[in-house]
């Protein structure tokens, strides 16, 4: 069996709560050993020098929109894949929101299928909550989630009817199923597109109340209580929605969330003069959601970043703001923009990679996120302090819809690993 | 006087909004405005500042008057004036947007004037654009000429617009008249109201520098100038209001509502008017006290001033070398 040993790396681990400079030796698809010094037990394995670098598992990015099946111009499981791999995920989870949408246990397989042939990152995906998307009546659940389906969300909508809400949650409840929302009451947000406010009014654009986020939450969190299912809220980016979610934890209920960059890398200023890779769903929002947004992070209120990851081709962002698509691409950007929290101060590089790797791989109930004996070789190096600029025009996605274009950051990926494989590798 | 106006430079490419001029830009529009007034009211009204330039009327929502106003403006400047409509149904695929932009700028315009009911949009072509482009009105963001035309209005019957308090009643929410009047006025040093029920007022519009009412009576008090806005139930997605008849109750002008207002206030509407729903009928047509005809003339003046500064230093070679 094939062995590498990779050497005095600092080790972080957040399952465990190591955070120590050590060895991890590498057998084949797995982890064999962590340790402070394993070149004993491993004379014959190759070396791999990691002084001064991170050794971490790899990202699980629990929310990617991958665009294939049905819009393979703007983004493929193969382009996604590099695209993950240089920005050191490991995993990916995809939105059902392709075409055909995944409510259909075909779609699963011919997903599975892609992957395996194009051995990037993993790809794993949600299904749809509901029949084509629609809100109205639940997919074969219990089906698909024995044939790999790791939750159940309509994606980049609301399932909005309360009726149909409370039975999806039953019925996942049954089979003790992860149910994923997106939170937005949209009778309310109606045909806003930006968050409301000053921004929105100087701009003549029309506005969506924050509150539209937290009334949607809340509604959920009713139904969580009647029926005990497990409620994941997608980017939550509101003060009010994620104290909504801290007073639920409190209270025990089986709800997480994660949040994506944008939300707290940028506020509603950043649309500038129309600019259509800000407009996002939900909108970015004020400094002081923003601000809430970290300290949910902090506190852990917030379990998960993920990217959010959104493709789109310049036909549809090089329009008007109102006619542009929602959404940017982010698996290259989670992990330099997530760094920021710790440059600045918020969170220590362990709790960091934690909201990176473990905890949704936790959420997920993959064997992932972890540098433990016997859990796959899914891995990240990567140089915490290295400065660089962002360049869209260097991305591998297939679409370059990204605001962060010339953005200095701080850390950079070295070198990411899948089942003991090296899917990518940088020196400098 | 004029002369001297006319040696100022005017440093924007474009007329977009008026958010970003100086009070010595709009100043300088004005007095060059008014200067055309007193042209368009002879016999012998045609100049030859424009001859050989050509102007696109690019109209991407229906509109007449407006469109009129810039036609008239650029042939008395002996400018060659073509009207492009683009159905509403046809445009809302940006691509569109950027393709006719490429399409017009291989015609070598001088000038393009464009409306487009979405915001930023008008912008959006400029970038790609290049000639001088005039913003005639995008979604609900801005119509600057509305707003100099406006001006020009207040500043000949008052002789200023410092100073003065004006109100400005109805559909802010969907106005972009609104908000380039709003910007325009506080850049000037104007007292600016807003009067709405709060369905029509957009969150935080104080924040653009104006005091807020939600009662004429309260709003109209001792002010100098009442602005009324069009109810655009054209972009009213639902029900903003629930009649016509209940809005005029309590928000349309008549002289009982404007009672309370200065003895010499003035009204104004930017057109065409819904009568008897924002606007009574007696009011707007009170030639001692109603605008509206003369914001009608003072917008062709202004567009032939507006012109003539965002063609002057063209020169006969290619625009923006």
């Amino acid at each position: 069996m094939n062995l590498v040993l990779f050497r005095q790396a600092r080790l972080l681990d957040p399952q465990s709560g190591r955070d120590a400079v050590g060895d991890l030796l590498v057998e084949g698809e797995r982890i064999a050993a962590v340790g402070g010094d394993l070149f004993t037990i491993a004379r014959e394995a190759e070396i791999v020098s990691a002084e001064g670098l991170c050794l971490t598992p790899g990202l699980v990015d629990m929310r990617v929109q991958l665009r294939e099946p049905g819009a393979e111009h703007m983004e493929s499981i193969e382009t996604v894949g590099q695209a993950a791999a240089a920005g050191g995920v490991t995993t990916m989870v995809a939105l059902p929101n392709t075409d055909p949408p995944v409510d259909d246990v075909s779609v699963v397989e011919f997903l599975a299928r892609r992957a395996r042939e194009v051995k990037l990152a993993k790809v794993h995906t949600y299904a749809a909550a509901t029949k084509g998307l629609l809100g109205r009546d639940l997919t074969e659940m219990g089906l698909l989630a024995a044939n790999g389906a790791l939750g159940f969300t309509d994606g980049v909508q609301a399932v909005s009817d309360a009726l149909v809400m409370r039975r999806v949650l039953a019925y996942a409840r049954t089979f003790d199923l992860l149910v994923i929302q997106h939170p937005e009451e949209q009778s309310l947000a109606g045909a806003g597109e930006v968050s409301e406010g000053e921004t929105a009014t100087r701009l003549g654009l029309p506005g969506i109340t924050p509150a539209a986020e937290v009334i949607m939450i809340e509604r959920d969190l009713r139904l969580v209580e009647i029926t005990g299912a497990r409620y994941h809220v997608a980017h939550v980016s509101t003060a009010a929605g994620i104290e909504a979610i801290r007073r639920a934890k409190a209270q025990g209920l089986p709800v997480t969330c994660d949040t994506a960059p944008p939300y707290f890398a940028l506020n509603e200023t950043a649309i500038g003069d129309y600019r259509t890779f800000t407009k996002l769903s939900p909108p970015l929002r004020s400094e002081s959601d923003r601000r809430a947004v970290v300290e949910g992070l902090r506190d852990g209120t917030i379990d998960v970043i993920a990217s959010d990851h959104a493709p789109w081709g310049q036909d549809s962002k090089r329009l008007p703001f109102s006619s542009a698509a929602y959404g940017i691409v982010g698996v290259e950007t989670l992990l330099p923009l997530s760094f920021e929290l710790y440059h600045n101060g918020h969170l220590s590089l362990l709790e960091l990679i934690q909201r990176l790797t473990w905890n949704p791989a936790r959420i997920l109930g993959l064997p992932v996120g972890r540098l433990a004996p016997g859990a796959p070789a899914d891995l990240l190096l990567f140089d915490p302090d290295v400065s660089w600029r962002i360049s869209t025009d260097d991305f591998r996605s297939k679409s370059k819809n990204a605001p962060f274009d010339g953005r200095p950051v701080q850390g950079r990926v070295r070198r990411s690993i899948v089942d003991g494989r090296t899917i990518f590798q940088s020196e400098g | 006087m004029q002369e001297v106006a006319r040696n100022r430079p005017f440093p924007h490419r474009h007329l977009l909004g008026i958010e970003g001029l100086s009070p010595e830009d709009i100043n300088h529009v004005l007095d060059l405005a008014d200067g055309y007034v007193e042209l368009n009211r002879q016999a012998e009204k045609k100049r030859s500042l424009l001859r050989g330039r050509t102007i696109i009327n690019c109209f991407f929502e229906n509109s007449t008057r407006t469109r009129t106003s810039f036609e008239v403006a650029g042939k008395r400047l002996g400018g060659d004036v073509i009207n492009m409509s683009v159905a509403a149904s046809s445009m809302h695929k940006g691509e569109t947007l950027i393709d006719t932009a490429m399409t017009l700028n291989a015609m070598h315009p001088d000038v393009l004037i464009v409306r487009h009911p979405e915001s930023g949009a008008v912008q959006l072509l400029s970038e790609k654009l290049d000639c001088a482009v005039i913003n005639a009105g995008d979604g609900s963001h801005e119509h600057p000429t509305q707003a100099l035309l406006d001006a020009l209005t207040i500043r000949r019957r008052k002789g200023r617009l410092g100073g003065l308090t004006v109100a400005i009643c109805g559909d802010v929410l969907h106005s972009r008249v609104a908000r380039s009047n709003i910007a325009l006025l506080n850049t000037m040093g104007a007292r600016v109201r807003v009067v709405a029920p709060l369905t029509l007022l957009p969150a935080e519009i104080e924040r653009l520098g104006v005091e807020v009412f939600h009662d004429m009576a309260a709003g109209l008090a001792d002010v100098d100038i009442v602005m009324m806005l069009r109810l655009q139930s054209e972009r009213m997605h639902g029900a903003f209001i629930p009649s016509t008849r209940e809005y005029f109750h309590f928000f349309g002008l008549d002289y009982d509502k404007l009672r309370v207002a200065k003895p010499d206030a003035l009204i104004m509407h930017p057109g065409p008017m819904n009568r008897g729903v924002e606007i009574g009928s007696e009011v707007a047509d009170d030639i001692d006290r109603s605008l509206i005809r003369q914001q009608v003339e003072m917008g062709v003046a202004v567009r032939m001033a507006c012109l003539e500064i965002l063609t002057r230093d063209l020169g006969n070679g290619p625009p923006f070398p």
